[in-house]
């Protein structure tokens, strides 16, 4: 028996190192300013695809959506054992809520059936959501599991997981194919392979092949792609015209929820009253405390 | 335009009948909406033997409660709990639902949503009603989600302003737990279980769960270490200043990425809000994530090194020094005056 897992991953802004103005005054953000890194939860939804696959065979299809950049996460999945990847990416995607982006993700899922398990980080680091997992599930009409934390086994009538709920957890048996969203406790991804890494560092997207062609006109796009397709360094780029797609439910317009007002936060510096790091400082507080009823 | 409905709805998650406080609280935070659009608080019930969990939603204001109750209902279970939901929204539009931010709201929220094509907004730290004008175009009334999002760089307001439903989640213990003197005499909608294709995909094969020992939102003193406390090992003495005073050991979110403490002690937007008499905070920046989490304390101490932290915006007392410093002598401080 061997099972065929779809990652979905995502290349996410490294929101613990924000700087500078990042967002663009239509309340989006401006990602080609921040530095971008492999979501780490969808890291280890990698990692679990990649156990499934060495447990029982089968293969593992990694899948972005995003700007044409996200391709370098891409090329992280094949250096850790991917066997297929997917770029989507169109400028008609943009400022896609959570709503809009599930959609784009279930119609590319689509293309890749039959599958028997999504992989899914739990959660992105620049949003905390975690409703793009659920949300991709409901479109195609299959179950979920959430907060998995350890897939116990797989057999050919289901699939048994264990997922931590609230003060606990919990051991679910599903039938396939079942979406499954990974917590980051459940394994630690592997470090990429040295011969992968080798093997794919070239591999390119058709937004970086068509960039090379601008920039020697030596090149045709058509034979360079073809180039890329023998050697196994294509990367697979669908945009909204190889996907069978509604363009009023990709995008802006197909995100019901809209960004109304964004606010700097400004930090003021409100009063307070200074305490000495001292034993008389540390007293007096103390002292005040105990006036206000909070010790003694 | 169709018109829209006057309804907000809370979904009221429960386990074996007892219910979830987030679901309270946000029972609370409906009725103030509710009244702002002139509109009608309904809880949305479903489980097993549900009559006491459905009185307990009038004591909240729920002037309605729309109550599945079946055996096969018994445990919470993604597939038959997101159709059912799905399929009540789908059919009578509520303007406005809300969901616990909590393992099951966040659970069923996204797929609610996206069956019924809604706009969903994540762990909203307030809620308010306004009227927009948005791309030049006037909405009355509409539900403004605001969150932190970026790092905390920013404040997002969302709108939904073209949707017929409005949907949002809160994490536990951001709105206020507000009881009704009197309960609502509320009515009961009882709507019956038919069997769906889907309901039974998932099983349930174990189940263990156990009260949580950590209560922060119900203590009147927190400790709370950050990053800066360095590491593990240093983190102990926010264990010893919580033990020698009385209080509960919390973290920021950084501090819990870091495995300084564990995640069900978190303080701030993806985690819980807690307003106690006493809020020490140890070694933490202050982002607004974290303040959100925790600037309605009735007394606020920061410590940190750096003078120039944002923590030091939102307390009461700012003490400037290292951590390893600072907390023995605090410690000690409290030690003689209490001797």
């Amino acid at each position: 028996m061997s099972y065929h897992s779809i990652v979905l991953v995502k290349q996410v802004p490294d929101t613990a190192n924000i700087s500078g103005n990042v967002m663009k005054p239509d309340g989006t953000v401006n990602r080609a300013k921040l530095p971008a890194v492999f979501n780490p939860e969808d890291e280890v939804a990698l990692e679990l695809a990649l156990q499934v696959k060495e447990r029982y065979g089968g293969k593992v299809t990694a899948i972005t959506m995003g700007p044409p950049k996200a391709s370098d996460i891409l090329r992280e999945c094949l250096y850790m054992g991917a066997d297929e990847v997917c770029l989507i990416t169109d400028r008609k995607f943009a400022g896609a809520d959570t709503l809009a982006t599930s959609y784009v993700l279930s119609e590319t899922i689509k293309k890749f059936a039959p599958y028997d398990f999504i992989f899914a980080g739990r959660q992105a680091i620049d949003g905390d959501t975690a409703q793009v997992g659920p949300q991709t599930a409901e479109k195609l009409g299959i179950p979920q599991i959430t907060y998995a934390e350890d897939v116990i086994e797989v057999k050919k009538d289901g699939v048994t997981i264990k997922r931590r709920i609230d003060g606990g957890n919990e051991t679910l048996k599903s039938v396939m194919p079942l979406l499954i969203t990974v917590i980051k406790e459940a394994t630690a991804p592997r470090p990429f392979r040295a011969k992968l890494a080798m093997a794919y560092k070239n591999a390119k997207s058709l937004m970086e092949i068509e960039k090379m062609v601008e920039s020697n006109s030596l090149l045709l796009l058509d034979d360079l792609i073809e180039e890329y397709k023998a050697n196994g360094l294509f990367i697979p780029t669908l945009t909204t015209e190889d996907l069978d797609v509604d363009i009023e439910r990709c995008g802006l317009s197909g995100s019901p929820t809209k960004v109304h007002k964004i606010e700097s936060v400004i930090l003021a510096g409100g009063e307070h009253e200074k305490i000495n790091p001292d034993k008389e400082g540390l007293g007096y507080l103390v002292d005040k405390l105990m006036e206000d009823h909070i010790f003694g | 335009m169709k018109k829209l409905s006057n309804e907000v709805w809370v979904y009221i998650e429960q386990r074996s009948g007892k219910v979830a406080d987030v679901s309270f609280e946000l029972l609370s935070k409906g009725r103030k909406l509710a009244k702002e659009i002139n509109g009608v608080l309904k809880a949305v019930v479903i489980g097993h033997k549900m009559d006491s969990v459905v009185q307990e939603t009038f004591s909240f204001g729920a002037q309605e409660t729309i109550v599945v109750d079946h055996p096969a209902l018994e445990e919470y279970k993604t597939m038959p709990y997101s159709r059912l939901v799905s399929e009540l929204v789908g059919s009578r539009k509520p303007r406005i639902v809300l969901f616990g931010a909590s393992f099951i709201g966040r659970d069923i929220a996204p797929r609610v949503a996206s069956n019924t094509v809604s706009g969903l907004t994540a762990d909203c730290t307030n809620l308010q009603i306004a009227d927009v004008t948005y791309q030049k175009k006037d909405y009355k009334q509409l539900l403004l989600q605001i969150r932190p999002a970026f790092g905390g760089n920013i404040i997002a307001t969302i709108i939904t302003p073209d949707n017929p439903v409005q949907m949002a989640t809160v994490r536990e213990g951001v709105m206020e737990m507000a009881p009704l003197d009197k309960a609502v005499n509320g009515k009961i909608d009882k709507v019956d279980y038919v069997p769906g294709d889907i309901d039974g995909l998932i099983e349930i094969i174990d189940h263990h769960q156990e009260e949580s020992k950590v209560n922060l939102k119900s203590a009147s003193i927190i400790v709370a270490g950050g990053y800066g406390m360095g590491s593990k090992e240093n983190f102990s003495l926010i264990h010893n200043l919580a033990e020698a005073i009385g209080g509960e050991v919390a973290g920021s979110r950084a501090s819990v990425d870091a495995g300084f403490v564990e995640h069900e002690r978190q303080v701030g937007q993806t985690g819980v809000t807690v307003r106690p008499k006493l809020y020490i905070a140890c070694g933490i920046s202050g982002a607004i994530q974290h303040r959100a989490g925790m600037d309605e304390s009735n007394k606020i101490i920061a410590i940190n090194n750096d003078p120039e932290a944002p923590i030091f915006g939102v307390c009461h007392y700012g003490i400037v020094g290292d951590v390893e410093d600072v907390i023995p002598k605090f410690i000690e401080a409290y030690k003689n005056k209490l001797k």
